[in-house]
């Protein structure tokens, strides 16, 4: 179990981008994820969860794009996208590769960032208690949480 | 103001500072002329045995050192001291991995102009291992006999995060009825064109070729060419 670590990371990374453009708080963190990244999704939005409390992205959605391993073929001379990670081969001719193309992914796509809301005296509160809701991103595999 | 939120792009590797160190490892270990090799396994698959017994055969010719990571207890690093290499435990805590910044932080009192090899030693786990490269040049993963041959299709990340996978424990194969045959298969299902060595730390069959593979410069053949010079090579068995 080091997603709680890897959560921490990218929170810490998120944190320093949002402060690197000014007064903003982080909404979303959109990440890519690969099978082989050794990261397992579901525990990583339950760490994202616990180690953005207390953060600027306490109550920020993790959006967790999983993208599939694809390997080179070199009998096809074609890039495929491989059924199983228990099986490297290529799924038409069955000619096992090693090389993979993509499937390592742990990456920081985009962030989507607002500004702190501010309260009656036109201070900037601390604690943001609302959330906005945004239309959902494309593709058919992401998850998100909203903590 | 607007409440409207707007899209970052960012693409950051989360473990960015992690592969910087570790590349910034691996050419320091090229510049000094230093061989690092990792092992990663699951608790008890007999990396500890592994290297003993191959730091002991390198020992007398060769300047090798070890690192060893566990959770807990120096018990690995009093066990390899035993072949006379120096030996730094590395104790995690409740990290269940080793990262690169805990090696450099674990190498900065050696001198490594003084080392030909320095051998790593992961903490048992077939998972974590997997997301952090330590700055090594190769990356042995063992799995014992006793584990079953299905162990690659359990934990196909770190078999295909490695280099070289090791079948330890070959002198229970027969009392486990492993079928080498099918293990073989698994392991080139998870990570095709895998070289694997078979070995027996305990009565050291298949360590020469193993060593002889990770450095010939090391290990020339003439040195190691049979068991039964290993056998007279002062390795006590058994241990």
């Amino acid at each position: 179990m080091h997603e709680l670590s890897i959560a921490m990371s990218m929170i810490e990374m998120a944190t320093e981008e949002a402060a690197g453009r000014g007064d903003t708080r982080v909404s979303a963190l959109h990440l890519k994820l690969g099978p082989l990244s050794g990261v397992v999704k579901d525990a990583l939005l339950f760490s994202y969860e616990v180690a953005s409390q207390g953060t600027p992205l306490e109550g920020s959605r993790l959006v967790i794009e999983e993208v599939p391993v694809i390997v080179y073929c070199p009998e096809c001379d074609q890039e495929r996208i491989i059924d199983s990670i228990q099986r490297f081969c290529c799924p038409v001719c069955e000619t096992l590769t090693p090389t993979v193309v993509q499937g390592k992914e742990l990456l920081v796509v985009a962030l989507e960032l607002e500004p702190w809301p501010v309260n009656s005296a036109g201070i900037a509160g601390d604690q943001p208690t609302w959330v906005t809701e945004l239309p959902a991103a494309a593709g058919s595999m992401e998850t998100e949480i909203t903590s | 103001m607007s409440t409207q939120p707007r899209l970052v792009e960012v693409r950051q590797n989360v473990l960015k500072q992690n592969d910087l160190l570790a590349r910034s490892l691996r050419q320091q270990f090229k510049d000094a002329g230093v061989q690092v090799i990792s092992l990663v396994s699951s608790p008890g698959a007999g990396k500890t045995m592994l290297l003993e017994k191959m730091l002991t055969l390198l020992r007398p010719q060769w300047r090798v050192a070890a690192l060893v990571g566990d959770l807990a207890t120096e018990n690995d690093a009093a066990r390899l001291a035993r072949s006379q290499a120096p030996v730094k435990q590395i104790t995690t805590g409740t990290v269940c991995h080793l990262d690169a910044e805990m090696v450099q932080r674990a190498l900065t009192d050696w001198d490594l102009a003084d080392l030909d090899c320095l051998f790593i030693e992961n903490v048992g786990n077939l998972v974590c291992p997997s997301s952090y490269d330590l700055g090594e040049e190769l990356r042995l993963v063992l799995m014992s006999v006793t584990e079953g041959e299905d162990k690659p299709l359990k934990y196909p990340t770190i078999f295909n995060t490695a280099d070289v996978a090791v079948i330890t424990k070959m002198d229970l194969a027969a009392a486990t009825e492993f079928d080498s045959a099918t293990a073989h298969a698994n392991i080139q299902s998870v990570r095709p064109g895998m070289i694997v060595f078979e070995v027996s730390g305990k009565t050291g069959t298949g360590l020469p070729e193993l060593l002889q593979y990770l450095n010939p410069r090391l290990v020339p053949a003439a040195i190691f060419s049979s068991e039964s010079q290993l056998a007279n090579s002062g390795i006590p068995e058994g241990v």
